[in-house]
């Protein structure tokens, strides 16, 4: 069995975002990046898959970016991946969902994947475009937003996860594409045994030019912060302080304290 | 200019939020039909042309007929836009459409500015808007962000529709969620508790402030993702939907899944280290600390 997990790089959410230059893109200098949360569950799944099935798949993790999102790769190959793929490209940031989903199905397309997982979003664009569109484009079965995932003799039953808490039970055959929503299952920690041992996995770098053909079909024109609507109270400074500040707020706006 | 309204279906009935759809087109000006897969029982009440396909020979998730649907209405009706709710039927359906149009496809409209189309990324702290190339385009609104006023109203022209198509995916029916020992909806006082917590063993300096308080113990996604605290205590579009007199968020960012749960708040306090945390956008007072210094601080005082 051949598993691919496509993986996402992203600044992390905490960050001072600025706008770029060209004032169509956050400006990516200066951030802490880490792998796309959504997309850690793809590469847990995928693991525990190999594992449940005597070390038998073989999975591939592939991650679009500048060389940077070779850190991303690493910890998924520590987190037991078998070879890592990174397609080069400096401006992934700016490219369409359609782009990037062309750019994996390309390479995806002769390679023969029984299962592809990604993420059901990325948590700085969270198009939720990527997933199925790669799953089109392969013209393959597709199950979004799962929460829960068992694999056996071909046949993939999941849950989907719907508003409010509810879930859609669904079966289907391989090959497929699915997209990992939160809590589908707890990823690992890479352990420092397994760091080393990733160091000596296979690590194929593709420069993107290879793989893209595909036109935009959206673009970003401007980018920019909220407009601050304001209006709170922000208490900052001593804690003490800012207790009695806050109780005296409560007393006096809302009718919860005696 | 034209588009075409996805409604959606669940469980035997047609969902509220297909309203929200109205209400973005004609915020856009545009020209509607609409397409549900459903029954005539459960029709919109909308005026113009709606396109029904039986749910007892579709389903209500199928996505590979629905977008057999979805495109047999659009060879009809030849939309400059086709349009959903951003939702998991939404999310899941829309990027097969736009593959099969050949179309660009915008996720989670925000907002309409100067008639452009306005998303949010990277949780909420930037803004953009995005054009679609020329030709149709697909688009999907964020929930709550398009909403509709009044009581809706009209008749639609109903015109059947089939398709002959095979699907990959068998549906093998609904579960509901779990019901918890706790139901928010009737607290008054709600103090969650979120990632910015650490771990599970400080979910108790949370707990204790809800005791101050006199409130419920709430959570976000990721506290009860990872084992921390029960799902019934999760606020948000996949947990509870609240509305307490006072609402306390812990160490939580403020995404929007979140914000949905609990926005209509009488009162709003967030506790966070990070000042430009999105959840001081809708907070009354965000107090800026480190939740677990200050909460015992705040609890003693109360106490
Ligand atoms: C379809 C879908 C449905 C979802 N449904 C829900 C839902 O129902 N409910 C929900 O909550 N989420 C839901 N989510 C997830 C949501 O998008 C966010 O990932 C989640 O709400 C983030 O939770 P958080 O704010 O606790 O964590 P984070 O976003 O990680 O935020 C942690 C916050 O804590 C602050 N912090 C860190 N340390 C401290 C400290 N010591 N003191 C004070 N502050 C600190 C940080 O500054 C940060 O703002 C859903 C997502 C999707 C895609
Ligand atoms: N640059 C990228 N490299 C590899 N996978 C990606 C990339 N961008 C998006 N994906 C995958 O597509 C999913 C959905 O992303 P998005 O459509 O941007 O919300 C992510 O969770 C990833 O699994």
């Amino acid at each position: 069995m051949k598993i691919l997990v496509c993986i996402k790089q992203i600044p992390d959410m905490e960050s001072r975002f600025k706008v770029n230059g060209t004032g169509d893109w956050y400006d990516e200098a200066d951030l802490a990046y880490r792998m796309n949360e959504y997309d850690e569950y793809g590469v847990e799944q995928a693991v525990q898959l190999k594992e449940q099935l005597g070390n038998d798949p073989d999975v591939t993790v592939l991650s679009i970016g500048s060389d940077r999102v070779g850190e991303a790769l690493k910890k998924a190959l520590a987190m037991g991946c078998d070879r890592a793929v990174h397609v080069q490209d400096a401006d992934s940031g700016r490219k369409s969902p359609y782009q990037i989903a062309s750019v994996i199905a390309a390479f995806a397309k002769d390679k023969g994947f029984d299962l592809i997982f990604t993420g059901m979003q990325s948590q700085d664009r969270g198009s939720a475009q990527v997933g199925v569109t790669v799953a089109e484009l392969l013209g393959r079965t597709c199950a979004t937003t799962l929460v829960d995932f068992a694999c056996a003799d071909g046949v993939v039953t999941g849950k989907r996860e719907l508003e409010g808490g509810m879930k859609g039970v669904v079966k289907f055959a391989l090959p497929a594409l699915v997209t990992c929503q939160l809590g589908l299952n707890i990823p690992r920690y890479p352990t420092l045994p397994n760091i080393m041992k990733a160091k000596k996995k296979e690590f194929v770098v593709v420069p993107v030019a290879e793989l893209l053909a595909a036109e935009p079909m959206t673009v970003t024109e401007k980018l920019y912060a909220p407009t601050k609507k304001g209006g709170g109270i922000v208490l900052e400074g001593d804690m003490a302080d800012m207790a009695d500040r806050l109780v005296g707020i409560l007393k006096d706006k809302t009718a919860v304290l005696r | 200019m034209k588009a075409l309204l996805v409604c959606e279906f669940r469980e035997g009935k047609l969902l509220n939020s297909s309203y929200e759809l109205l209400a973005f087109a004609d915020r856009l000006g545009a020209e509607k039909a609409f397409l549900l897969v459903g029954n005539a029982a459960e029709a919109p009440k909308v005026d113009g042309k709606l396109y029904l396909a039986q749910v007892d020979s579709y389903g209500e998730y199928n996505p590979d007929q629905h977008k057999a649907l979805v495109m047999a209405a659009v060879a009809k009706e030849n939309p400059d836009y086709v349009i959903f709710l951003h939702s998991s039927y939404g999310w899941d359906l829309a990027p097969r459409v736009a593959v099969a149009l050949k179309a660009g496809q915008v996720s989670e409209i925000v907002n309409l500015v100067d008639g452009k189309f306005e998303v949010s990324l990277c949780n909420g702290k930037l803004r953009r808007t995005v054009a679609p190339q020329a030709g149709p385009a697909v688009l999907t609104i964020q929930a709550g962000a398009f909403n509709f006023a009044g009581e809706p109203q009209g008749t639609p022209q109903v015109e059947a529709i089939e398709v002959a198509s095979a699907s990959g995916i068998e549906f093998l029916g609904y579960e509901q969620a779990e019901k918890g020992d706790v139901d928010l909806t009737k607290a008054e006082i709600i103090v969650s508790a979120g990632r910015g917590v650490g771990k599970k063993e400080n979910v108790a300096i949370i707990a204790n402030l809800a005791k101050a308080f006199g409130g419920e113990l709430g959570a976000s996604r990721p506290v009860v993702d990872a084992g921390w605290v029960e799902h019934s205590h999760q606020v948000g579009t996949t947990g509870q939907t609240v509305s307490p007199k006072l609402y306390v968020a812990c160490g939580i960012s403020g995404a929007i899944q979140h914000l949905a749960g609990m926005k209509k708040s009488d009162f709003i306090v967030a506790i966070n280290k990070d000042k430009d945390a999105p959840i001081g956008e809708i907070a009354d007072v965000l107090v800026v600390a480190d939740v677990l210094q200050f909460a015992p601080v705040l609890a003693a005082r109360l106490g």
